[in-house]
């Protein structure tokens, strides 16, 4: 495991890190690539000419900000004897988490409701009188500051009203620069993007304010702040989306392209595999896997020296076995293409020149297929988001300790069903998780669009 | 047609024989019943009798592949794989971790599925056709906008929130309908109504839009045109012409699902309580039950397959200009 010191900290570089850091890489070379080829730029410019793919791309933004903070992951130094060697918290922290050290480290006993000053459920108290009463007790952190509970309401508009005017700074900062800056672009729909933008200011300034000194959205069965495991569960969920996608991509291109250039018995072969794949249930597959995996993880605890690896490990392969069961869709698509692609006159005037077929494959098979798998990775990412809750919920999710949306509605069903009922862990996760997947739907819709002739054409016509 | 039946069915072992295959590593090879007998009789009182003792009750004593000690054809059938993998293609599922005939209880709980199941797939199918043809048929206006905007809300929401808001909802606020559980016989409507609303509910936004892209790529075709300009009103159109030939991707894309109905849903059984096959699946992989997910894992294939050979047949079915061979 890469570890480098600075002193005070030590930088960890977790497995699913070093991949999401990966993709950012590939990301980077990519639009740089593609920057420099008009070709492949154009259809990227349609995207961006559409407006819910701005407005959906500046929400992305958003989200995938907060994952790649809460993807540099570090352990700070115990305060140890001088002249000792430092020693390490066990605890893996994310830059993220110091960002919101207010919100990490101020755990309640137990349920509370959004912005309470008060515990959700009457617990037993003793008076300083030495009697014992049974009452709902004052929070240790949620509204600790008000010294008369009187001053609640006052409280709480003013910290809205100077979260909103940080909010309103800022977009007015966002503004002037996109007026300024946006003329060289006029072609691209700003106000749009603005508007996201505007609505996403206006929530998280008001949020982030009343944070530092209540739950926003209350606090959940152990007493941490749902509102930071919300945000947590960000990482999650993008890293599922990717990553998988990282996995099935090579899988899927390399048979998919294969099974239709060279048919035959590589085709039989090919289509054999994925039918075989196909026809297991999938849910049923993935869930066979990871309960193998469970035993393997189990079976050799000295692979893990930290409890943040092992989650770690399992959300890794979670991925994989997303990624090796969900990549047939995507090779059929593939194979059945290539088989027209192969026909055609270009490719037939490349093998009368003796052009070696991996010269082929690579120079004119790939580059006209790219489009398909353009649109198959987006398309897929929402897909994966939402498998993850479900699997979670199956119990074949990510590991329990790690924060996800699965697992917090999970532990929503049984809050649902308590009396008084806990609503808010549900009613945070559907918001975020249907922010980033509805984003997730229109990115993808507009991508389709830009990238798909059939599209294009009936757009002309 | 007869001819290209059978082949079907021919090419359909080699499959089922890769599934088999494939559960046999996952289940036997990567995790021995070794592991699997510490899992189940838990981390603290495992001594090595127990776990001999636990494999010998469930025949998990034998060799994996190949049994050296047994008499001829005996080397081949009293191993794991023979007794537990092979069997299944006879549909001999063996039993479950407590003890019971697993052939039986899928017997008693495929009616409970195929309950919840069936309406959610008729209704379902027809909902969603009459949303998608009415958004075609005000296609470009206010109404089809916003059609397509909450066809594409209503995909981005995990069918989990369906599941758990309709229960709080209905069961919880309006008192309308019993949380969960199940009877025998028509006091199963009263259980069943909301899980199959909520199962209709939440595949309208996914099929309502690919159905409507159908329509659409159907509409803008030159025998709709003609149609058109010899007079006929535009609902005879779209119901005679557009939605006929638009039906045919449509059916070859829903038959698949038909043999699968069976397996039931395994997010609804569970959450409504309902005794059916995907609560008995999701149930096995809680406890870890390795017999029962395996023969639920080979049952879903051969109905995976089985759903091939119908979509294959019902494209000659809707689609005259198709002729198998």
């Amino acid at each position: 495991m890469p570890v480098f010191s600075t002193g005070s900290f030590v930088w960890i570089v977790l497995a699913t890190d070093l991949l999401v850091w990966l993709l950012v890489a590939i990301v980077a070379g990519y639009t740089l690539y593609c920057r420099r080829h008009p070709h492949l730029a154009a259809p990227w410019a349609r995207v961006f000419r559409s407006p819910p793919g701005m407005a959906s791309l500046v929400v992305l933004v958003a989200y995938v900000g907060i994952g790649l903070l809460d993807s540099a992951h570090l352990r700070l130094a115990l305060p140890g004897k001088e002249g000792s060697a430092t020693a390490y918290s066990t605890e893996v922290l994310s830059v993220l988490d110091l960002g919101l050290s207010g919100l990490r480290g101020r755990g309640e006993k137990t349920y509370s409701a959004p912005l309470a000053t008060r515990s959700y459920a009457k617990e037993l108290m003793e008076l300083p009188g030495g009697k014992q009463v049974r009452d709902f007790a004052r929070l240790r952190y949620g509204g600790a500051h008000l010294k008369d509970e009187g001053e609640w309401g006052a409280d709480v508009a003013g910290r809205v009203l100077k979260g909103l005017c940080f909010s309103l700074v800022a977009f007015l900062l966002c503004f002037v620069l996109v007026k300024l800056l946006g003329k060289a672009k006029p072609q691209i729909p700003w106000n749009s993007a603005l508007g996201a933008l505007g609505v996403l200011l206006l929530l998280a300034g008001p949020a982030f304010a009343l944070s530092s000194g209540y739950h926003v959205l209350g606090t959940d069965k152990v007493g941490q702040d749902v509102f930071y495991s919300a945000l947590k569960s960000i990482r999650t969920s993008l890293v599922i989306g990717t990553i998988t996608t990282l996995v099935l991509l090579p899988v899927g291109v390399a048979l998919g392209i294969m099974a239709g250039y060279f048919r035959g018995w590589v085709d039989d072969v090919i289509q054999y595999v994925y039918t075989t794949l196909n026809s297991i249930p999938g849910v049923l597959l993935i869930a066979a896997s990871v309960l193998m995996l469970q035993v393997v993880i189990e079976r050799h605890p000295e692979w893990f020296s930290l409890a943040a690896q092992r989650s770690d490990f399992r959300l890794l392969v979670l991925c994989a076995i997303l990624g090796l069961t969900s990549w047939t869709g995507l090779a059929r698509l593939l194979r059945g293409e290539t088989l027209k692609l192969s026909q055609l006159e270009y490719i037939q005037a490349a093998h009368a020149f003796g052009v070696r077929d991996t010269r082929v494959l690579s120079r004119h098979i790939l580059p006209n297929v790219s489009h398909i798998v353009i649109i198959a990775v987006v398309m897929d990412f929402s897909g994966f988001v939402l498998a993850e809750a479900v699997l979670s919920y199956v119990g074949v999710g990510v590991d329990p300790s790690t924060n996800s949306f699965g697992v917090m509605i999970n532990a929503a069903r049984l809050e649902m069903s308590r009396e008084p009922i806990v609503w808010w862990t549900l009613a945070t996760a559907f918001t975020f998780m249907f922010a980033l997947v509805l984003a997730a739907n229109l990115f993808a819709d507009a991508v389709r669009d830009g990238f798909d002739p059939r599209v294009r054409m009936q757009v002309a016509t | 047609m007869f001819a290209y039946i059978v082949r079907r069915v021919l090419y359909a072992v080699p499959i089922l024989i890769g599934v088999n295959l494939i559960t046999f590593a996952l289940f036997f090879v990567v995790n021995t019943p070794d592991d699997m007998a510490r899992m189940q009789l838990g981390a603290r009182r495992v001594t090595p009798e127990a776990v001999e003792k636990w494999k010998e009750e469930r025949g998990y004593n034998l060799p994996l592949l190949w049994n050296d000690k047994a008499q001829g054809l005996q080397k081949a059938t009293q191993t794991i794989f023979f007794q537990k993998s092979v069997r299944l293609f006879v549909l001999d599922f063996g039993y479950s971790e407590d003890k019971r005939d697993i052939a039986t209880e899928i017997r008693t709980r495929m009616w409970p599925s195929l309950s919840l199941a069936i309406p959610v797939f008729l209704v379902g199918l027809a909902v969603c056709i009459s949303f998608a043809l009415l958004m075609a048929f005000f296609r470009a206006t206010y109404l089809d906008v916003w059609g397509v905007v909450a066809c594409v809300a209503m995909m981005s929401i995990s069918t989990l929130f369906y599941i758990i808001g309709g229960q709080f909802i209905a069961s919880k606020l309006w008192h309308l309908v019993p949380i969960s559980g199940y009877a025998g016989g028509l006091d199963a409507a009263r259980f069943l109504i909301l899980p199959v609303l909520i199962g209709i509910v939440s595949g309208i936004g996914a099929s309502s839009r690919w159905y409507r892209t159908l329509f659409l790529e159907e509409i803008n075709r030159d025998y709709v045109r003609t149609a058109r300009a010899k007079g006929l009103a535009e609902s005879v159109v779209m119901f005679r012409h557009v939605l006929r030939n638009a039906l045919i991707p449509i059916l070859t894309g829903v038959v698949v699902v038909i043999p699968l109905l069976f397996l039931g849903s395994l997010l609804s059984e569970s959450f409504f309580g309902i005794p059916g096959l995907g609560s008995y699946t999701i149930d096995a992989i809680a406890a870890q039950d390795f017999a029962v997910v395996r023969s639920m894992v080979f049952i879903g294939s051969v109905l995976y397959i089985v759903g091939l050979i119908l979509t294959d047949i019902s494209y000659t079915a809707v689609d005259p200009r198709i002729r198998l061979s």
